[in-house]
């Protein structure tokens, strides 16, 4: 069984995120960018299924500026076979992400699709969805732990009320959650190994896919900041402080 | 337990700053089919990096001749040098501005874009750059350098293996080259073994913070450099401050302290927030918002404080070289050129041997030793080490004499002197408010299951006669607020945050019993700047 992973190129988690001055959106010149962590979680699930005979070969995709090529080889050090990068400059929407990916479903043929279940720049949790719905594939979200059996997939979601088990036929759509499993660190000689891994460079206007923006972005602006707080010697003050402030 | 992995280059260098990426990128613009490695703590080519920075750019232009054309990202003409001596409530502007401080024709960039700029035209060269892995000790065999070990990754707090540990690999390398910047720690490790530093004076270092500002709409000025001296800090003190105007109303400043200062109960940052608070300054932060914090030691000792650069196999460049021009206040440009002449002798000579002579005999070398009794000078107090500067520069550093430097962990008065007095917290209301609220401007992040990379070898010594002789200096002088007296039922204790660390080494430099031992964390670990 092949299977696809899609992952994402976003601000590194680590780094505190600056909205522009003039709210166009969030800063990203000279900022620290890497694998959305949910989709190296996908990754790694991916290489655990190949080690356990699962799966026979791991493609990783990306959509993105050129630069998004230092995310494939990361995905392919931690050991996926081969990579497509899809190229474009165009800030990319869920929905026109997911007809890019079911483009190339349609070629690739695999039997799992796996994905983060967010991406944590925009948290917009959509895409896999939606690639699940227009493939017509079943779909199994927040992975929290997966097994494979033949052409069937047992997975664990994480769900409010606790976990949620689905058996879903394959092919289908699985997003990872956090605790699916632990990535592994990449050594020096698997990056080497990496370097000489296929890497498919596919223009995103040669796909001709209909992106058809469906979302406008008004104006980013930063949460508001908080007040600080007050601390109060006892329940009397804190009575007070509430009164005055027209709180009871 | 699994095998230790062997990788073979032709050269690997520790530390991708503008040393080791010059010399990496020089390397190969000489021979292509050299294999070149560079080994980056930092989890990204930059993310490390920090410096105010104005540069000199000659040595630039002769390793990316056309860089002017594809500029690295951040990168400011500069248009007018101001120095600014300060008092509590005034700031006279001096006269005139020192000849080694005029930047006419000189650039403000980011070190930091300017490493990962320069980084992706070293790969582009075909160098092999692996950021996010730490070189943890130098390989010694029969007297000479091989190579580097990597450290381990995934190792518990108790020092066994976690999930997904990683042995580190060994990179054997015909000329390993460390670059690791000022207070390098696999460098620190080599100087002593080989005792590099017998002939010379002590190095001398300083604390440098920085900040990253975005200034409301108009009230920055492009290109302009301004620097203070005097208030906070006292004559007896060696420092002053930077504010550099970049483009679109963002501001990089900063504040650099000698370590060579007395006071135990002298803090940094505290100085540093008390300064940008002056009336003359305050203005600036209206509307203003702090983008980025950080601190990073400088090496200050100059040409008589440099080790030896060589040892069988090896080379010591940049700042990790003790490479930096003190009243310039600049080290990149000597950094980069030390990369390209380093890179040079090896391609004719094809060993480190004889690199120590070569550098001595270089342009840094003349460019250190003229201005080699400066800085020391300042052992006068502002005023003496300006006289004495004056007199250093007129005779362009002809004086028959050489100051010696002293170890700046010697220098604090004991609490028991009575000369020096504890302060308040500074609150000024200008961000960040405190050291753990501007550790979070510095993104830094230290996987929390690592042991503790900061290693104390007697935490008795901190309770005890450290507590009564200074009064723990470390809870000051660290910019990231790592050390921390915890009052405990039993008594006093040192808490350790090392997650906070920002990897700028004051610790190291500073305790005044040397017990303070800064190892690499887990590769990739530290602060993640942008722009910095």
């Amino acid at each position: 069984m092949k299977v696809l992973v899609a992952i994402k190129r976003v601000v590194d988690y680590n780094v505190r995120v600056q909205v522009k001055p003039d709210g166009s959106g969030v800063a990203i010149d000279g900022v620290k960018m890497s694998v959305n962590p949910f989709c190296e979680i996908a990754v790694e699930e991916a290489m655990r299924l190949k080690e356990a005979g699962k799966a026979t070969e791991v493609v990783v995709v990306t959509i993105g500026v050129e630069k998004a090529q230092d995310q494939l080889r990361s995905a392919l050090a931690m050991g996926a076979d081969r990579a497509i990068h899809v190229t474009t400059d165009a800030q990319m929407q869920p929905l026109g992400v997911a007809r890019v990916l079911q483009k190339l479903v349609d070629e690739e043929q695999p039997g799992l699709v796996l994905m983060g279940k967010q991406a944590i720049d925009d948290d917009c949790s959509q895409t896999g969805q939606m690639l699940a719905a227009i493939l017509g594939w079943p779909q199994a979200t927040f992975a929290g732990k997966l097994e494979i059996d033949g052409d069937k997939a047992t997975v664990a979601r994480e769900v409010d009320a606790g976990l949620e088990t689905l058996n879903v036929d394959l092919p289908a759509v699985v997003t990872t959650d956090l605790r699916l499993n632990e990535p592994r660190y990449i050594k020096i000689p698997d990056i080497m190994k990496a370097k000489k891994k296929p890497l498919d460079k596919r223009p995103l206007d040669e796909l001709g896919v209909d992106l058809g923006p469906q979302l406008t972005t008004t104006k980013v602006a930063p949460p508001a900041q908080r007040q600080p707080g007050k601390k109060v010697a006892d329940v009397a003050e804190l009575v007070s402080e509430l009164k005055e402030r027209g709180l009871v | 337990m699994s095998e230790r992995d062997v990788m073979a280059y032709d050269v690997a260098i520790v530390g991708a700053g503008p040393a080791g990426l010059a010399c990496a990128l020089r390397m190969k613009q000489q021979n292509a089919d050299l294999n070149v490695c560079v080994l980056e703590k930092a989890s990204a080519v930059g993310a490390h990096a920090l410096a105010g920075a104005v540069i000199e750019t000659e040595a630039l232009t002769e390793l990316v001749p056309n860089w002017r054309d594809n500029p690295p990202p951040i990168c400011v003409p500069v248009e007018k040098d101001e120095i600014l001596w300060m008092t509590e409530k005034g700031a006279t502007k001096l006269p005139m501005t020192p000849p080694q401080m005029n930047n006419h024709g000189n650039f403000i960039v980011s070190l930091g874009a300017m490493t990962a700029w320069l980084g992706d035209i070293a790969e582009e060269a075909g160098v092999e750059i692996f950021p996010g892995f730490a070189a943890a000790e130098a390989l010694v065999e029969d007297g000479k350098v091989i190579g580097i070990r990597t450290g381990d990754m995934g190792v518990g707090k108790d020092g066994g293996e976690r999930d997904g540990y990683a042995l580190g690999i060994d990179i054997h390398a015909d000329l390993t080259v460390f670059a690791e910047g000022c207070r390098g720690s696999v460098s620190k490790q080599l100087i002593k073994q080989f005792e590099l530093d017998k002939d010379a004076s002590p190095q001398t270092y300083g604390i440098g913070i920085k900040e990253l500002w975005q200034l409301a709409p108009g009230k920055g000025s492009t290109g302009l450099v301004q620097h203070t001296v005097g208030w906070p800090l006292k004559s007896e003190t060696y420092g002053g401050s930077f504010i550099y105007h970049l483009e679109g109303d963002k501001v990089a400043m900063g504040f650099v302290v000698g370590l060579d200062y007395k006071d135990t109960y002298l803090k940094p940052f505290d100085l540093w927030q008390e300064l940008k608070a002056h009336p003359k300054l305050a203005d600036m932060f209206e509307g203003a918002e702090l983008l980025n914090y950080g601190a990073r030691a400088i090496v200050e000792g100059g040409w008589q404080s440099m080790p030896k650069l060589e040892v069988p196999g090896a080379m010591l460049i940049g700042d990790g070289g003790g490479m930096l021009n003190v009243p310039k206040i600049k080290g990149i440009h000597i950094a980069l050129r030390s990369g390209i002449l380093a890179a040079e002798h090896y391609h004719e000579k094809k060993t480190s041997e004889g690199w120590d002579g070569v550098l001595r005999s270089s342009v840094i070398a003349k460019e250190l030793k003229k201005v080699r009794n400066i800085r020391p000078g300042f052992k006068w107090g502002l005023y003496g080490g300006f006289v004495n500067a004056g007199w250093e520069t007129v005779t362009m550093g002809l004086s028959p004499w050489t100051l010696a430097n002293h170890a700046d962990h010697s220098s604090l008065r004991k609490v028991s002197e009575g000369k020096d007095q504890p302060t308040p917290p500074v609150d000024t209301g200008i961000k960040p408010k405190d050291r753990l609220s501007a550790v979070y401007y510095a993104s830094t992040e230290h996987d929390e299951e690592q042991p503790v990379h900061l290693h104390v070898a007697d935490t008795n010594i901190c309770v005890t006669q450290c507590a009564e002789e200074y009064d723990n200096p470390c809870t000051r002088f660290c910019p990231a607020n790592v050390y921390e007296m915890v009052e405990e039922p039993a008594g006093k204790r040192l808490q350790i945050n090392a997650a906070n660390c920002v990897h700028c080494k004051t610790c190291d430099i500073k305790d005044p019993y040397q017990i303070i031992n800064w190892v690499t964390p887990e590769g990739g670990s530290g602060p993640n700047y942008s722009n910095m």
